[in-house]
């Protein structure tokens, strides 16, 4: 199913106009972070490396046993690296498409489409930003976190997770240079209640110029509503299911507010999948 | 140099591989170029703005997609100004798909889509999702003679008709589509159908039912090219489950002019290229020095078969 087709005599070769690509990524690693998470590192030149946080890739997940997946999966990127060449993806196991992609090993070849999508935006006049995140969402803020701060802007992380042994990545967010603050249902501290106090208290301090969340309804109407409430901006990274990832098929809408206070529906894959705070409604 | 053209009634296409409406858009051109393809064929435009179904629109079933997107629409307009002009940089022929809730509306459309940039209309008859219960004009004979007969009237542009697998004897509607002056057909669509989730018992599809389109479509939709090839002289654009240069060889073989690629392309963006690719690969193997030779070529005569079963 994957096996790497000769490229077609007609298709193009790397021109300009092309700005997203099916690659055959050499798979490098791809290991268990723990008993539901999975990380697999990739080796794909060209497009695929040049990824923004934020964005994602359609992928195609093996057959395996009973499973057949026929979709691709979308899968925000957890790590680009341009130089290396390679790109990296954290992604829980759920149903018949990540089993089968948590099968494949080191050397196999994946096909991912991409890059795709919106990233996020980082307005050079911010000088600290919050991002909160939570289960797989942590996996799509990891590289904003280090945008942010290769670009000089402080970055306050906080983790969401049901234990403390479950909260990923508190390393890759520390090593950014990020100030993390893991929050947890087994000590309540990720109450929602709590994490408003949190971010009052971030932006009493100055901290907080900007709001960016990704993997919870309940904490990304949290932001958006201590968002409003002090005129902080922000941006949201939304899931939904897809088949293209191109904006073809119309199944991965969601509403959004209107400026008039209208909704409409948006393509997650197209017009986002980051969207501004302010438009997003629960999901 | 394998001849790679077809005729589609007037219209000559540089090779028989285009996309299918609902599956493609100006967006995969981010990943190729579509002077590759024989045509290019829009997603369905309505008059009326739609906002479409309500979510899940999609859920995968064996080797194939259920979906019901619902046909959102942004209306003529739109499509006018702000969708044709991304096509006119390619040289492959801009096929409109329309569709409307009545005979007179259908008629509209195709007035106001006459125009310079379209090359042919496709008129999208047999979405299953567009009516209630799933019901479309060319369920019935009778209703696609009348929506037929409109469309002719309102256009001298080459007309396609495109069919849905949904009814009790396609070749008759084929014949009906014909009769009132259809250039060409495109069969077929997706197959309304259904899936439940055992562990939530709902509905896996937000709108309750869906289409069916896929590989596993894919011998329903050959069969029914090739009732429909036998008993129109009219082309006939085959379409429903092709994903790969054998695919389109068969519904080469069974009587299809052309073929529409579908939700393959969802799952390899790339897959109309390799089909074109592909085909010229076939015909070279097989010494055969146009595509168009494969056209109706199953060897099918002399065969002993029970007319009653074979030929409902």
């Amino acid at each position: 199913m994957l096996s790497p087709a000769r490229a077609p005599s007609t298709a193009p070769q790397a021109e300009a106009a092309f700005d997203v690509a099916d690659t055959q990524a050499l798979v490098v690693s791809n290991t268990a972070v723990n008993s539901d998470y999975f990380h697999m590192v990739l080796e794909a030149d060209g497009l695929a490396a040049q990824a923004r946080a934020g964005q994602f890739f359609n992928i195609a997940c093996p057959a395996t046993g009973n499973d057949l997946p026929y979709l691709r999966r979308p899968m925000s990127v957890y790590r680009a690296a341009p130089a290396k060449g390679q790109v990296e993806f954290l992604y829980k196991v759920t149903g018949a498409g990540t089993r089968g992609l948590a099968t494949v090993r080191a050397g196999d070849s994946v096909a991912i489409l991409g890059p795709l999508g919106n990233g996020f935006t980082l307005d050079p006049n911010w000088k600290n930003i919050v991002v909160l995140g939570r289960g797989v969402g942590l996996a799509t803020l990891a590289p904003l976190a280090e945008l942010a701060a290769e670009q000089g802007v402080g970055v306050t992380a906080i983790l969401s997770a049901r234990s403390r042994a479950l909260v990923m990545s508190v390393e890759r967010f520390a090593k950014s240079g990020a100030t993390v603050e893991v929050v947890t249902d087994e000590d309540g501290s990720s109450e929602p209640a709590a994490v408003e106090k949190l971010l009052e208290r971030l932006i009493a301090q100055g901290k907080a110029d900007a709001f960016f969340t990704c993997g919870s309804n309940r904490l990304m109407l949290l932001m958006k509503r201590v968002g409003e409430k002090h005129g902080i901006p922000g941006e949201v990274a939304m899931e939904q299911q897809m088949a293209c990832g191109l904006g073809m098929c119309f199944c991965c809408v969601r509403s959004f507010a209107t400026p008039d206070g209208d909704t409409e529906q948006r393509r997650v894959c197209l017009e986002g999948p980051v969207f501004a705070l302010r438009e997003a409604l629960s999901w | 140099m394998v001849d790679l053209r077809v005729k589609i009634g007037r219209m000559t296409l540089a090779n028989p591989v285009m996309p299918a409406s609902g599956t493609f858009s100006e967006g995969l051109a981010r990943v190729f170029s579509f002077d590759h393809l024989g045509a290019v064929v829009t997603k369905t435009i309505t008059a009326e703005l739609r906002g479409g179904n309500p979510t899940p629109r999609v859920c995968e079933v064996g080797q194939g997609m259920l979906n019901s997107i619902g046909i959102p629409s942004k209306g003529v307009a739109n499509f006018i100004d702000k969708i044709m002009p991304e096509y006119e940089r390619f040289s492959a022929p801009l096929v409109v798909s329309v569709s409307a809730p009545t005979v007179e509306l259908f008629g509209d459309i195709v007035r106001q889509l006459d125009i310079p940039g379209t090359a042919a209309i496709e008129a999208n008859i047999s979405c299953p999702n567009i009516e209630e219960d799933g019901k479309a004009f060319a369920m019935r004979s009778r209703s696609t003679s009348a929506v037929v007969k409109e469309l002719r009237a309102a256009t001298k542009l080459p007309l396609w008709v495109k069919l849905t697998p949904n009814t009790a004897d396609v070749a008759a509607v084929a014949l009906a589509a014909q009769d009132q002056g259809a250039d060409a057909l495109v069969v077929a669509n997706t197959i309304l159908a259904m899936s439940i989730d055992t562990e939530t018992f709902k509905p896996r599809l937000g709108n309750i039912l869906g289409g069916y389109s896929g590989p596993a479509i894919k011998p329903i939709a050959l069969r029914m090219t090739y009732q429909c090839a036998k008993a129109v002289s009219i082309p006939v654009i085959g379409c429903g489950g092709i994903a790969s240069t054998e695919d389109a060889v068969e519904f080469l073989l069974a009587g299809a002019t052309a073929v529409q690629v579908g939700t393959a392309t969802f799952v390899k963006p790339n897959t109309m290229l390799e089909i074109v690719d592909g085909l010229e690969a076939f015909c070279q193997r097989k010494g055969i020095a146009k595509v168009a030779d494969l056209i109706g070529a199953v060897r099918d005569t002399d065969m002993n078969v029970d007319k009653l079963e074979a030929l409902p």
